[in-house]
């Protein structure tokens, strides 16, 4: 069973019951945003702590690794 | 508004322990917790998770207990008034009244700055079995777990199991330290053969990450293997240095807490009257430990004192395991001297190692240079700066977490 998703504008299919932050590494090269001087960052703690992993998700800023995939989903690095 | 009689924060394994012990008594019982579904780290689900049978079991119990409700993918943001806490979801913020609270706020991995730890493909160690378990793909990757601990074993073997080479595990701890509690394991042989099937001939003792190095991602590390420094090529790092208890909601409520967790008594009660902690939070030991202290907690919530107290006997047995580990796990000092000049230590800000030599603590280096005050509100760089300055993190203030300008303002209009 796979999930239909977008991210960063760009159809993905991913297994489901992945996290969005798992999505990310199939989808591309796991970067979620980038930090105020200007560098990638992808998920660290994997456990809601470090915020590194903090997208868009249909608009609204959620932690990638605790947000289950589900189709249709729009997400979006942050700046 | 929403209320009920007990309030359980936190689904891992404490939290399932006292929702279940609580439950036949037929109190209302609610159960909030951040992750998608209840287990907590340990027993976190996904595409490529195994849950043990005991944890599969619990969760249906739960599912099946009529007075239990739990709310998954949903954060404590603030404590606005006594006997409240305002939460949020995915979509809403709303506030719940409580009567007894059982706060199983687990704990989180001491995550250390060091040369290019910022690079995308360096995860904590327990981060990476988190990011594995919901089906982060590494099959055909070579991967270095380091830092300390036996969730570095743990970490390795998940890895290994996805498909990835584990290259090395390097440990700081010295072998006499791990083999010293390796033996004392015998005591408690469950754990004992979960060690040894973890053990790997990539196991290094005496070993540190000293530096990773790559162009836009992790592509090789440098570590100091006893005297002498050797280079790793690798596509991830895994690097963790033990647990650090998560006591900052316990903290905002007043609750007394030591750098090892939330201070409770025998009967799992913080210093706060109607607030109990179980678990991690009030200090490291293990998910049998988090049982059976969440038992406690759960049957003294619904004063089933002689039922709580019959299972002291088996909470001093983990007790002394969690002691053995944080002894034997110590953390070396000379890892203070991990980050070097340029280092970030602040990864939200990007404070780097130098912006904050002359501050003399957590205050002044917040106001001089913004360390701490980005969106993780200093849970990283905080604890890393409390081991590498002994620098004392203040109690937290409302809220804690980032929230939705919609969850604060419900708040205050409906508080009122």
């Amino acid at each position: 069973m796979r999930v239909n998703l977008c991210i960063n504008g760009q159809a993905v299919s991913v297994p489901t019951g992945c996290s969005v932050a798992a999505a990310l590494a199939i989808a591309g090269n796991g970067v979620a945003r980038t930090s105020v001087s200007g560098e990638a960052r992808a998920p660290l703690c994997g456990m809601g702590i470090c915020q590194e992993c903090r997208v868009s998700i249909n608009g609204v800023r959620r932690l990638a690794c605790q947000t289950t995939c589900s189709a249709n989903m729009r997400v979006e690095m942050t700046p | 508004m929403m209320d009920c009689e007990i309030l359980i924060i936190g689904a891992g394994p404490a939290g399932m322990a006292a929702a279940l012990a609580a439950a036949p008594s037929g109190v209302s019982i609610v159960m909030i917790d951040d992750n998608p579904v209840p287990g907590g780290q340990i027993w976190r689900d996904g595409p490529n998770a195994q849950i043990p049978m005991a944890a599969r079991r619990m969760r249906e119990q739960l599912a099946a207990c009529a007075n239990v409700q739990i709310f998954s993918g949903t954060r404590v943001i603030a404590a606005p008034v006594p006997h409240t806490l305002l939460l949020e979801d995915a979509e809403h913020g709303w506030s719940i009244q409580w009567k007894k609270l059982i706060l199983c706020t687990g704990a989180r991995e001491l995550l250390l700055p060091f040369p290019g730890w910022t690079l995308p493909g360096v995860t904590g160690a327990g981060g990476l079995q988190a990011l594995i378990k919901s089906g982060l793909p590494v099959a055909g990757e070579r991967i270095v777990v380091a830092g300390s601990g036996p969730l570095l074993l743990a970490a390795a073997a998940a890895a290994r199991k996805a498909g990835a080479k584990v290259v090395r595990i390097a440990e700081q701890a010295s072998l006499g330290a791990v083999v010293g509690f390796a033996v004392r394991l015998v005591a408690s042989p469950s754990k004992a053969l979960q060690a040894l099937a973890l053990l790997s001939p990539q196991y290094r003792t005496s070993s540190q990450v000293v530096a990773v190095q790559g162009r836009g991602r992790v592509e090789s590390l440098q570590l100091q293997q006893g005297g002498r420094k050797v280079e790793i090529a690798c596509d991830r790092v895994a690097c963790g240095f033990g647990l650090v208890p998560n006591t900052e909601l316990g903290q905002l409520l007043g609750c007394s807490a030591t750098p090892t967790g939330l201070v409770v008594n025998a009967w799992q009660a913080t210093s706060q009257a109607n607030i109990y902690a179980a678990g991690e939070c009030t200090g490291v030991g293990g998910s049998e430990q988090a049982l059976v202290q969440g038992r406690i907690a759960g049957l003294v919530a619904v004063a089933d004192t002689a039922a709580a107290q019959n299972l002291w006997a088996e909470r001093r047995r983990w007790e002394a395991f969690a002691q053995q580990l944080t002894c034997s796990f110590a953390l070396a000092p000379h890892l203070k001297k991990l980050p070097q000049a340029d280092t970030l230590v602040c990864r939200c800000e990007d404070v780097s190692y130098a912006a904050i030599q002359d501050c003399t603590s957590w205050t002044q280096a917040k106001l001089h240079t913004r360390c701490g005050m980005g969106a993780c509100q200093g849970r990283v760089c905080g604890a890393a700066l409390q081991f590498l300055h002994g620098w004392e993190q203040p109690v937290p203030r409302n809220p804690l977490v980032p929230a939705r300008i919609g969850t604060l303002t419900a708040s205050y209009l409906k508080g009122k």
